[in-house]
């Protein structure tokens, strides 16, 4: 079980490296609500089941909706 | 020579950091918090101690929460108001799998949302969590149908409504108890792991719930609905 905490762990941190690196905004929206996921999972191990529920309907859903409403609204490509 | 000030800038802040590590030890909760994870079930009978703290103990903190997100949600409603004589661009219209699949969602959801905010006591989860799931279900109506429009007279009534009545039940803490918000001898607190105990709990997080639901669903409603900027509707020209 702690080599699949560890292995999320690293998934996390890599998800959000790659968040703040790559091109596209898209991409990097859907990898933010990867990471809020992961977070909710370690949140649920670690005995906040309520904390996990918020970071799950908020952060993994309707943030990254929000994120995805507002490129569309704008440009898909980042400038520069 | 900006690589080194860098380098020295999170040296310093690392130090900050490092009087951080001896809170993530495992110690003794302190007094207050001895107090509440003996007393709090005596107290509110509330199966779920976090709701307890969050509704009862710290629910002057929610209040203001709420009144956050209600800014926050105004404030973007005030930036992206809809423009007269725009109408909403429908690009395409989702296919009728996808419309009636979504209509047969949302009861569901909803009725799950309402499910978690009204046993916040009980269960994990509570008004943000449910009325997020709330949003959520109002989210795919909007998505999968771009003609739906939400009902924004009864919205807006609705979580004027809420707010107040929160604050109602708050004030009525003060005016039996003597103190804000408190629980003591407004409503019976009722049996331990029963639907109906806690006393003011459950409504306040029921009126939580309600209110984070319909705040997210007009925030969406608006961004979905405005018009696109100025310089794009320019460039494009035509709507189908």
């Amino acid at each position: 079980m702690i080599i699949l905490d560890l292995l999320i762990c690293l998934v996390l941190v890599a998800s959000a490296v790659v968040a703040m690196n790559v091109r596209n905004l898209v991409s990097a929206a859907v990898l933010v609500g990867v990471v809020s996921l992961l977070v909710s999972y370690l949140f649920l191990r670690m005995g906040a089941p309520d904390v996990a529920m918020t970071e799950a309907a908020i952060g993994a859903g309707l943030s990254t909706v929000i994120f995805l409403i507002a490129i569309r609204r704008t440009e898909e490509e980042e400038q520069g | 020579m900006k690589q080194i000030f860098a380098i020295i800038l999170l040296l310093i802040m690392g130090w900050f950091l490092l009087g951080l590590v001896p809170l993530g030890q495992p110690t003794e909760p302190g007094v207050v918090a001895q107090h509440y994870i003996s007393q709090g079930v005596q107290e509110n009978r509330g199966a779920n101690l976090v709701t307890s703290v969050i509704v009862n103990y710290r629910g002057f903190d929610t209040l203001g929460e709420v009144t956050v997100l209600f800014l926050s949600v105004a404030g973007a409603g005030f930036v992206l108001r809809r423009r007269e004589g725009i109408e909403r661009r429908v690009n395409r219209p989702s296919s009728e799998i996808l419309q009636t699949g979504a209509r047969m969602l949302f009861a569901p959801i909803v009725i799950f949302g309402a499910y978690i905010f009204v046993h916040g006591h009980l269960s994990p989860g509570g008004g943000f969590q449910g009325g997020a799931v709330v949003a959520s279900a109002v989210m795919l109506l909007l998505l999968a149908d771009r003609g739906h429009h939400l009902p924004h007279g009864f919205m807006h009534w609705l979580e004027s409504m809420v707010g107040f009545t929160y604050v109602m039940v708050g004030l009525a803490g003060l005016v039996i108890a003597g103190s804000f918000l408190s629980n003591q001898g407004v409503l019976p607190l009722g049996t331990w792991n029963r639907l109906f105990s806690g006393g003011v709990i459950p409504i306040i997080y029921t009126l939580v719930g309600l209110k984070v639901g319909t705040e997210l669903s007009s925030l969406l409603d608006t961004m979905i609905d405005t018009g696109r900027p100025d310089h794009a509707d320019n460039s494009e020209g035509g709507t189908s």
